[in-house]
């Protein structure tokens, strides 16, 4: 289990790097205008590479960032083990709720 | 500075005395050209203070019993000059960081010892004693791989270092992982596929945040951070072969 982890956080890792890069480029040319919902919507909207990108960017945040609060509470806390992994698989669950409903938006 | 001169100074020590709850305590001792701060500690123990308690057992960095704070870094004592680590005169002497202390400067090492169990360390051979002894061809990988963490002494400094093990307590540390290193490769050992799962356990090398104070402060130079690193890499391209 904890291999899997080690392995799964990594291996995410690897995958969100070029994908922050993008995302942070993007910011900086999506604000030129300001940033306003309609905005963002008119230019991705309809467009499956948007869609797929961050579609992946989601998956790789919810299995990469639960993993890290999971070892961050480990560490820090005296929570007992079982209610750590409950706390880091809500997480999960609430990252990829929320991530996919905003992906689904731009679709 | 004459000799005469030097030794009519004195080094300010303050030992800590007690256990968890204790307290430091100041005691005066000669400053002398030449001294470890093990002579000092023994010095105060004859002369001042019979009832100090600590561990020393061969005085010439081998056995790894008398490794204790000074000035706030775990270190080997009997091989540490005072004039290397006084500050201005004045040593502060603890017990190691991170193990239960017993009385002065004297831990409960069960803990540490424990951890080395934990990191899958038992050595289980493949051959009996009826077998010719195993030929292990010394420029191999896997070989020199074993070679550079091979030498520990067991003194627990980088345990005592590790701010790993201070924060997880369930933390394998650097000296029992550094020792499944070892193991895993370790050609003539039957459970290197188990050792690697014991050190990628609860608590194994994936929480090491490679901070390399153990590697910094090890007194005989070895590499847990290197080892640590070996073992995290075992994960994606598996068990090391021998060649």
């Amino acid at each position: 289990m904890e291999r899997t982890l080690f392995l799964a956080q990594r291996i995410s890792a690897i995958i969100l790097g070029p994908l922050v890069l993008v995302h942070l480029g993007l910011i900086l040319f999506a604000v030129r205008n300001g940033l306003s919902g309609a905005e963002i919507l008119s230019r991705t909207q309809g467009s499956i590479s948007w869609s797929v990108f961050y579609g992946l960017f989601v998956l790789s945040i919810t299995v990469h960032a639960p993993i890290g609060l999971r070892n961050i509470l480990q560490e820090w806390t005296r929570v007992s083990q079982r209610t750590i992994n409950i706390i880091a698989l809500l997480f999960a669950l609430i990252f990829l709720a929320l991530g996919l409903r905003a992906v689904v938006a731009i679709v | 500075m004459n000799k005469i001169q030097r030794e009519t100074q004195e080094l300010t020590v303050r030992i800590w005395r007690g256990k968890e709850d204790g307290k430091l305590v100041t005691y005066q001792v000669m400053s002398r050209e030449n001294q470890t701060i093990l002579d000092i500690i023994t010095e105060i123990q004859r002369f001042h203070e019979p009832s100090l308690a600590y561990r020393f057992s061969c005085r010439v960095g081998v056995c790894g019993s008398c490794a204790m704070t000074v000035n706030g870094r775990p270190r080997w004592t009997c091989r540490t000059h005072v004039k290397k680590v006084s500050d201005e005169g004045i040593l502060t002497i603890e017990p190691l960081r991170n193990l239960p202390r017993i009385k002065d400067l004297v831990c409960d090492l069960a803990p540490f010892i424990d951890t080395w169990q934990r990191a899958g360390a038992p050595f289980s051979g493949t051959k009996t004693r009826k077998d010719a002894p195993a030929l292990v061809d010394p420029n191999s990988s896997t070989r020199r791989a074993a070679e550079a963490g091979l030498q520990c002494i067991n003194c627990a400094v980088c345990y005592s270092a590790c701010d790993v093990v201070n924060w997880n307590r369930n933390y394998i540390g650097p000296a029992g992982l550094n020792r499944a290193w070892t193991l895993v490769n370790d050609v003539r050992h039957s459970n290197r596929k188990q050792t690697f799962d014991q050190a990628f356990g609860k608590g194994g090398c994936g929480s090491c945040h490679s901070h390399g104070n153990c590697t910094r402060h090890c007194p005989i130079e070895l590499n847990p951070s290197e080892s640590i690193a070996g073992l995290k890499q075992i994960a994606f391209k598996g068990l090391p072969k021998d060649v």
